[in-house]
């Protein structure tokens, strides 16, 4: 008998301090609410800490999609420490560098020019579900 | 002689769920940009689940508000889990509760009342940080 997957989790860094975590919270946002709406669930990072077992269990529950918006990947490193292996982490920078796409530099409301970035990294996201969703 | 004040770190749940998550973070960066700049610092509240060398040293040295957006109260135990005691601790839904007439709304991005919320909240907020930038602890 197999099991089958109904839904991933995403972690979004959604560092308050770094442009990069707001692309992470807009574009997961965007991937709860448009792009796979159905697949998709998400968590709070910092109820790893602050909640229960119930959320410390995240990551053992659902197949886990990490995004950080910077090199210090705490999304990535909170989730392996507190919650369980992603299945996937995805870096913004990286995605951002890999579509030759600049990094944006507002933290609060991106400029029109820098909401590509979001659409790149929602459709990245969303690749990942996507492909965990097809084993 | 006047002393110079101290920074005050004013740290948002991250909330990626709901509305007064988003109204959390848009007081912070209200207090930030406008009401107190150069005295409200902010951090990402992940760096401190990772346990981050500088966001615990930001933390540690500097009087702490805490603002939540939910209960479960991430962004205060965030804080006491690195061995701190904020400062003052809020919760974001009270600001509503204080305003009714201006309901937040959104997530990604907050609707017009819940911007102007925000600014209310942080404007109210100023005489707390001055008092904490001067050295006055005591709630």
């Amino acid at each position: 008998m197999t099991l089958e997957i109904l839904k991933v989790g995403i972690v979004s860094c959604s560092g308050e301090a770094i442009p990069g975590g707001t692309i992470s919270r807009i574009a997961s946002r965007k991937v709860l609410d448009e792009l796979r709406p159905d697949a998709t669930v998400t968590i709070c990072l910092p109820l790893f800490i602050a909640g229960g077992q119930e959320e410390r269990d995240f990551a053992a529950t659902y197949p886990t999609i990490t995004v950080d918006g910077c090199e210090k990947r705490c999304a990535q490193k909170s989730t392996e420490k507190l919650s369980g292996k992603p299945s996937k982490s995805l870096l913004i920078p990286e995605i951002l560098e890999k579509q030759g796409i600049e990094k944006p530099t507002s933290l609060r409301r991106l400029k029109p020019e820098e909401k590509v970035a979001v659409k790149v990294v929602a459709e990245a996201i969303a690749r990942a579900v996507d492909e965990i969703l097809e084993g | 002689m006047k002393s110079t004040p101290r920074k005050v770190v004013v740290l948002p749940c991250s909330g990626i769920g709901k509305t007064y998550g988003a109204l959390a973070r848009e007081t912070t960066y209200e207090l930030v940009d406008r009401v107190r700049p150069g005295i409200v610092v902010t951090a990402c509240l992940a760096l401190l689940v990772i346990e981050d060398p500088e966001a615990d040293q930001l933390i540690k040295s500097h009087p702490v508000i805490t603002i939540d957006g939910c209960p479960k109260g991430c962004a205060r135990k965030s804080v006491e889990a690195r061995g701190v005691t904020p400062a003052r601790t809020y919760q974001a839904i009270n600001f509503y509760k204080a305003h009714k007439e201006l309901k937040p709304d959104g997530i990604a991005e907050l609707n017009a009342a819940g911007l102007k919320l925000a600014a209310v909240a942080a404007d109210e907020l100023a005489q707390v940080v001055d008092e904490l930038a001067a050295g006055k602890e005591e709630s």
